[in-house]
């Protein structure tokens, strides 16, 4: 098995993160500093797991360790979303050798547009919610037994799988400044879907139903055309191309839509 | 008598099931009990996108025979008892390789972007334990495909009303409720012994709350943490199991751990690499020099060993995952021969991982994601370099015991309230943490496979079992769950106050490291007696250092640092389970490898190991057992179903020996197929 014993040579990784002991205690924010020692291929999180090895900051006070959100590790789930260096990212990809070659501090932030919940978690459950307001789906009649789906060109099918990678990380509409508490913009993954789900041979059966939800208030129109979104999505999807889309075929809806009613 | 109705209690209360667990075997499970019309609770330690089973990689397995191969699903339901070694009970699988096509047919409609032929077809690719292309993908994140198609049909019953049996909306609620990031902490059990709810922790508030239910359903997934590092996410603790086997649920086969051949070695995690890889062309190698200092780019063809090739020609780099594992491991640890390091001056636990003969337009249309995860943290482009790998802990075939009841066709019963149960009335398991279809080695693309297909069971099997209830779990005196919850606040309480004081307390996290690298070392590909009495030894110490430890946060909210001594207690009881049980079956098969006795033994060991909590730190293994489920008596024996396909020695080095109906029928050996470029 692979040698798990890998260790440091000495050199110490330098974190300095925001914490916050839970929403209702905003005088408990404060920054912290650790310094932990160095494995190979370390990334963020291993460097906070050694802090959970050793919680002690810089100043040598005892601390609790940091909490985080993570799942896989390997930039596929989305939950270890954080604000590092001042960049929003998943915090398993954020290689030290890339981040921090010289032993630079690393600064490490909870995303900025959910509730906090404490330390480097915040609630994004307002992503899930507007899922469901866009009716990110396929109406399927259920699973029995009903045969294949519709056929698909390879070409077509290639122009869709990059857009349901989303994996709803945040990190578009951290980047939004349209996106925050005050506005109800759904953001630039959920109309992501809209056009995913319009896509699809029997998602486009309800295409109207999908684009009706993004035409009124929060919908596609509150897009200020910053195009953070697309410089900071993981997966590189074609935001901006999505919103697009979606933005031509809901003015499309609203000028002849009645014509069809 | 049955109860009167199947959605009110009789004080009136909508009767629910509860699913733990957001993954794919318990988001189909909670899709197949909306259709019965049973609404759910759903509990799962993430938000249930974020579940394991995005990791999954190379496809699902479906013998739709699109190529022309005269595949079908009873060679699938052979190769599949094949690789698995004989230990599968036989009648689960083939109704598992029988379901398989209109599973992924079922996947296809519900949008999943499969890649596709250019007749608009779905595509397949080939995979490990066969020579037939079974395996239809999306890209190489089939897992997360998946998982989110099942994750948006789930969404849809979130927003639909129960609805009585006059065809009437009840107020306020919702077929389905989430509870995301709630951790499960026991089953309820009534008086007399069965499953009637469960308790569990609010992760943000860290409220400990009881939830009724007629049934619960776990689907909790792998324990690959027990190993401190492997391919599994950081959740797959295996805490649930743990904790219900604790509560008297008999333990299956689990020291059945599968080694995944091909992963990249990192501090944190060790990440997979599919075996998709090879089932698109990729080889393994090391020079034949083991001093050969070149770029591998520089090394030419004849003299590298295409080790898997050479050892294996009938199935070549597509042997099972066990043999492929094996191969490698005696390459790099017993000859030395693994990548030699310039900078080290050692020869690595290395071998290479070679898709550099493939057109990279090709690799990008099917292995992209993979790719992508080796580049990101390993720093090297893998389209134009042999990538560096080695075995990993990847998945464990062992896991709750559940029953099956088999028809006339030596299927699964559809329907019957048995499929699924474990032996603990009302609690049922699917998906990872249950031991059913794998064997002694699971084949590569069956995990999706048996996660789907198991929660297509297990949803009719539990709501039959609700329907044969004479009174619901919400009619039930109040002080049976209270007691319960009261039992789990006083074990968090314990957690957060114990050696508070102590000046030499330990820090559950070095300890976890401790049990994490002694069982990676010594309880995964070669296993020896001396060594693992030595494992059994130290468990007990840890059992021991274990109490020493004091939770090294005192937060009432997002405690992770209580979570998780919670969790290590768990893993600690799993760890001696898959330790002993590797200690006690004294023979070779599948996974489970022993030198000392190199050779499967059908007639002492062609059984199910059952492992039955005694107190902590002892495990009754038995032979037989009964168990009621549904009102009904039930004898279980540790014999193993082998009434589908005849047991015979393993010889992956002979193309088409996994399937005597693909004998011959394949011309094409592996090996030459390798060197077919696109």
């Amino acid at each position: 098995m692979a040698n798990s014993d890998s260790k440091g040579t000495g050199r110490l990784v330098h974190l300095r993160v925001k914490r916050q002991d839970g929403p209702d205690l905003p005088e408990t924010k404060r920054w912290e500093e650790f310094k932990v020692p160095y494995l190979p291929q370390m990334n963020v999180i291993s460097a906070l797991q050694q802090v959970q090895k050793e919680p002690r900051t810089v100043d040598g006070k005892d601390v609790a360790p940091v909490v985080w959100e993570s799942s896989c590790l390997e930039e596929v789930c989305g939950a270890c979303t954080m604000v590092i260096n001042g960049r929003v990212r998943q915090a398993c990809s954020a290689l030290v050798d890339q981040i921090a070659p010289n032993g630079e501090v690393i600064q490490v932030e909870p995303m900025t547009k959910f509730p906090l919940v404490r330390d480097l978690i915040v609630d994004r459950e307002r992503m899930f919610q507007d899922m469901k307001k866009v009716k990110a789906w396929i109406d399927i009649d259920g699973t029995h037994e009903l045969g294949p789906g519709p056929r698909e060109s390879p070409e077509a099918q290639q122009e869709r799988y990059p857009l349901s990678r989303c994996m709803t990380c945040g990190c578009c509409v951290e980047a939004c400044p349209q996106y925050n508490d005050s506005t109800q913009f759904v953001g630039p993954f959920a109309l992501n879907l809209v056009r995913l789900f319009n896509m699809h041979p029997s998602g486009a059966l309800h295409k109207n139903a999908r684009l009706e939800t993004v035409m009124g208030e929060g919908g596609v129109q509150d897009c200020g055309k910053a195009q953070n979104c697309v410089e900071v999505c993981p997966k590189e999807i074609p935001l901006v191309d999505s919103i697009a889309q979606v933005s031509r075929d809901a003015t499309k809806r609203l000028l002849f839509g009645w014509l069809l009613k | 008598m049955a109860a009167k109705s199947t959605i009110r209690s009789e004080g009136g209360k909508v009767r629910r099931v509860i699913v733990v667990g957001g993954g794919l075997a318990g988001l189909m499970t909670v899709i197949k009990l909306c259709e019965a019309k049973v609404p759910v609770d759903l509990i799962s330690l993430v938000p249930v996108k974020r579940s394991h089973s995005v990791c999954a990689q190379g496809g699902i397995n479906a013998s739709v025979n699109t190529k022309g191969e005269g595949d079908s699903p009873q060679i699938h339901l052979e190769e599949t008892a094949y690789g698995g070694d004989f230990l599968a009970n036989q009648p689960p699988v083939k109704g598992m390789a029988e379901a398989a096509p209109g599973i992924v047919f079922m996947l296809d409609r519900m949008g999943v972007p499969f890649n596709r032929t250019p007749e608009g077809l779905l595509d397949f690719r080939r995979f490990g334990g066969t020579l037939f292309h079974r395996t239809a993908f999306a890209g190489a994140t089939t897992g997360q495909q998946l998982l989110y198609a099942l994750d948006e049909q789930v969404r849809r019953y979130e927003i639909a009303d129960v609805v009585d049996e006059h065809g009437v909306s009840i107020p306020g609620e919702k077929m389905v409720r989430k509870f995301e990031f709630w951790d499960f902490l026991q089953a309820v059990l009534d008086d007399s012994g069965t499953c009637v709810g469960c308790v569990a922790q609010d992760l943000k508030t860290m409220q400990i709350k009881y939830f009724q239910g007629d049934a619960v359903v776990l689907a909790t997934g792998g324990n690959g943490i027990i190993f401190g590092r492997s391919t599994m996410s950081v959740i797959c603790t295996g805490t649930a199991a743990s904790s219900v086997y604790q509560q008297g649920a008999v333990y299956a086969n689990g020291e059945f751990i599968q080694v995944h051949p091909t992963a990249i070695p990192g501090a944190d995690k060790l990440r997979l690499i599919s075996e998709s890889a090879r089932g698109e062309g990729g080889r393994v190698w090391v020079p034949k020099d083991a001093k050969d200092q070149r770029n591998p780019k520089e090394i030419p063809e004849k003299e590298r060993d295409y080790i898997l090739e050479r050892m294996y020609p009938g199935y070549g780099n597509l042997v099972p995952r066990d043999i492929a594992s094996r191969a490698i491991f005696k390459t790099c640890f017993h000859e030395k021969r693994g990548v030699f390091n310039p900078k080290t001056g050692r020869n690595e636990n290395e071998v290479y991982l070679d898709l550099t003969h493939k057109d990279e337009k090709f690799l990008r249309s099917k292995l992209a994601g993979i790719l992508e995860i080796y580049e990101k943290f390993a720093g090297t482009d893998p389209y134009h370099n042999p990538m560096k790998v080695f075995p990993a802990v990847h998945y464990s075939m062992g896991g709750l015991w559940v029953d099956f009841e088999k028809d006339a066709r030596g299927s699964l019963k559809a329907g019957s309230p048995r499929n699924h149960a474990t032996s603990i009335p009302g609690l049922y398991a699917v998906g990872e943490v249950e031991y059913q279809y794998h064997g002694a080695n699971r084949l590569g693309a069956n995990s999706l496979l048996s996660c789907i297909y198991g929660g297509m069971v297990t949803g009719p099997s539990v709501a039959s079992y609700q329907k044969s209830l004479a009174k619901s779990a919400f009619d039930l005196p109040k002080s049976i769950f209270e007691k319960a919850e009261k039992r789990c606040q006083d074990d968090y309480g314990r957690i957060l106050k114990q050696n508070q004081d102590d000046k030499g307390a330990e820090n559950p996290y070095k300890l976890h490291q401790e049990l994490g690298d002694m069982m990676l070392r010594d309880v995964t590909i070669e296993r020896d007696n001396a060594t693992l009495e030595g494992v059994l030894t130290k468990i007990s110490e840890l059992d021991e250092r274990v109490k020493k430890v004091a939770c090294p946060d005192g937060s009432q909210r997002s405690n992770q640092g209580a979570q998780f001594v919670r969790h290590l207690e768990n893993m600690l009881v799993l760890a001696r389970v898959i330790a002993q049980g590797a200690k006690n079956r004294d023979e070779s098969r599948g996974a489970h490898y022993k030198p000392a006795f190199p050779k499967r033994n059908d007639a002492d060991w062609m059984r199910t190991t059952l492992a039955k909590h005694e107190q902590k730190g002892a495990v009754k293994y038995l032979r037989e057992f009964d168990y009621t489920c549904a009102g009904q008596s039930v004898h279980v024996t540790d014999a193993v179903d082998a009434s589908l396909v005849t047991p015979r020695e393993r010889k992956y080095e002979q193309a088409g020996a996994a399937s005597a109906a693909a004998t011959g029928k394949i011309q094409q050996p592996a090996a030459s197929e390798q060197q077919k470029s696109v």
